[in-house]
């Protein structure tokens, strides 16, 4: 049995969707989870719940607030003092900037937000999408452990039928060392909904949105959904919506239970960043715009017409 | 001030990639490439900066195979002093390329006052070798970076993060800067850039003038291959006004019913 340390952030009170996809995953290894700050009762028996054992939490000063170097000596002098073979995270804001930091710390590998794994006799083998999921791999880490993998949110699920383990809390004083580039303030976003790497319905508007004010329509329908709005690069090339929106290969990889795509035709690099959405829906006047390859439901139409038909259709169907 | 920028050479966005044939990489004889495209924001902040501060010098580094084009002659031609290669293959991983990068700096004996690098190559998607080179230089480092400042002596670094938030950090020098799209307008080359460009120094080293090693590699990629292809949707016609309605009720009673999405 593999030992397996799962580093988890939250969101609230609650534990971050992904961490417990991956505790789903790794049911069978014997798995402990590590926070940086305290936890709420919520979060900790969620983690249990998914299997974990041991629940660590670490703080110490300057660690209220993220910083690459101050997460990464935490959680490598926390690390160092055990001996997990495999430390895994959610491949969320943090955990991509903190990860490949932390493997640093130990000259070891590293496998960037796979999309699915296994670990059998002790080894761990994943599969990743490349070139924007364009291609996928097969990927495998070799040298100094501990072992790092990212996991990118909603591509594995939730189990259904979880085995719960004890989730025996542990606080841990460390120390962060010197931290030499620090936050002195975070900005909110404009949207507080979930981001889109994270969202399970994403609403993207593409250059036949015409300008910024009628992305209007797209945020009253993912207001009805609880889903996120995104855009293709066209729309954020003419200004319509900022880069954070962007979906593709020079914007976010995402994976959503459903994606809405209004007027957007479907170039190969947007493709190539929605494609593992679960369900796809296309509105185009276009018949032979190449999203409705990728369809799963194509509408030929009027995107003006349709979407707040939409809004008005859900709403109705969800009340 | 010695200002580094890493830069990586990868397929242009509008290519349609193939497994080759071992099934270990992939097929790239007949790919254009082009400077990876966050790397852009890389270079035209070094630039910016060097215009800011009289008597710096930036010095471009890549790791990575010699093709047609060379991404280092483009930022030479934008405007950058000097330019590093080590010439390897396009498969190195994350952790070799990033000690290839700490090698070259070192046998250079350039001083690194600011590395910028762009947040992630849009080939491999790893997000792994600006931190990666960062810890191994002992040197801070900030990621996803749309705003850069100079003010009494620091540096104030806008770095996004979920939903469009932004984490203000404040460092002093030396920290390495990984830069998203919305931080600068990347500049064209100039034709007489371009002219000048062919004179610059471009210094060649190999992996193993760099010190790095076979053995160094820690991720092992096999069995490339292409995601599967969804079977044909239900497409609806609802170009005609009347068909609307009818075809919204339809589609969103398909999501609930048969997808079980809503």
């Amino acid at each position: 049995m593999a030992k397996i340390l799962v580093l988890t952030e939250t969101s609230g009170n609650n534990v971050k969707p992904v961490t417990l996809e991956i505790l789903g995953k790794l049911n069978g290894q014997d798995i402990e989870v590590a926070s940086l700050g305290e936890l709420s009762s919520e979060a900790i028996e969620q983690l249990a719940k998914y299997g974990a054992s041991k629940v660590h939490t670490l703080s110490g000063e300057n660690l209220s607030v993220y910083s690459p170097e101050g997460y990464s000596q935490a959680y490598s002098e926390f690390l160092k003092s055990n001996s997990y073979d495999y430390v895994f995270a959610g491949a969320t804001s943090q955990g991509k900037d903190l990860i490949p930091r932390l493997a640093g710390h130990f000259d070891a590998g590293m496998a960037s937000e796979v999309t699915n794994f296994v670990i059998e006799n002790n080894e761990f083998h994943g599969t990743r999408p490349l070139f924007a999921g364009k291609c996928l791999a097969k990927v495998e880490i070799k040298g100094p452990k501990p072992h790092f993998v990212t996991v990118r949110p909603n591509s594995l699920g939730l189990p259904e039928d979880p085995s719960p383990s004890s989730g025996e809390k542990n606080s841990i004083e460390v120390k962060p060392g010197t931290i030499r580039a620090f936050v002195k303030e975070v900005i909110k976003g404009a949207s507080e909904k979930l981001d889109l790497t994270e969202a399970n319905i994403i609403v993207s508007g593409g250059r036949a949105m015409k300008n910024s004010e009628n992305f209007k329509i797209l945020d009253e329908l993912a207001e009805v959904l609880g889903a996120t709005v995104g855009a293709s690069r066209a729309a954020v090339d003419s200004g319509y919506a900022p880069h954070n929106m962007q979906v593709g290969q020079t914007g976010k990889t995402v994976s959503p239970s459903l994606y809405i795509a209004c007027g957007i035709s479907g170039a190969i690099q947007h493709l190539a960043g929605m494609r593992t959405s679960k369900v796809i829906v296309a509105i185009n006047t276009d018949p032979d715009a190449p999203i409705f390859t990728k369809a799963d439901y194509g509408i030929v139409g009027d995107l003006f017409k349709i979407v707040p038909l939409l809004t008005e259709e859900f709403k109705k169907a969800l009340n | 001030m010695n200002i580094l920028v890493c830069i990586k050479q990868v397929p242009d966005t509008e290519t349609k990639i193939v497994p080759n044939q071992d099934s270990n990489f992939i097929e790239t004889s007949s790919i254009k490439w082009i400077m990876n495209p966050y790397d852009e924001f890389a270079v035209e902040q070094a630039l910016q900066v060097k215009a800011a501060n009289p008597g710096s010098t930036v010095t471009v580094m890549r790791v990575g195979k010699v093709h047609d084009t060379e991404a280092l002659r483009t930022a030479l031609a934008m405007g950058a002093d000097d330019a590093i290669l080590v010439e390897a293959e396009d498969n190195l991983d994350s952790y070799m390329t990033a000690k290839a990068l700490k090698g070259s700096i070192d046998k250079s004996g350039k001083s690194a006052d600011l590395i910028f690098t762009g947040k992630q190559a849009i080939d491999d998607d790893c997000l792994q070798v600006p931190q990666l080179l960062a810890q191994m230089m002992n040197i801070p480092s900030v990621s996803v970076v749309v705003g850069f400042e100079q003010r009494d002596g620091k540096l104030v670094l806008k770095r996004e993060v979920e939903g469009g938030a932004l984490e203000v950090y404040e460092a002093e020098q030396p920290v390495l800067i990984a830069c998203n799209k919305g931080l600068n307008t990347p500049r064209y080359a100039s034709l007489p850039g371009i002219m000048k460009a062919k004179r610059k120094p471009l210094t060649k080293y190999s992996l193993s003038d760099v010190g790095v090693q076979a053995e160094d590699r820690r991720v092992h990629y096999s069995n490339f291959h292409l995601p599967p292809e969804k079977p044909p949707g239900k497409t609806f016609d609802a170009s005609d006004e009347s068909k609307e309605l009818e075809t919204v009720q339809q589609v969103v009673n398909l999501l609930r019913n048969e997808a079980k999405v809503i």
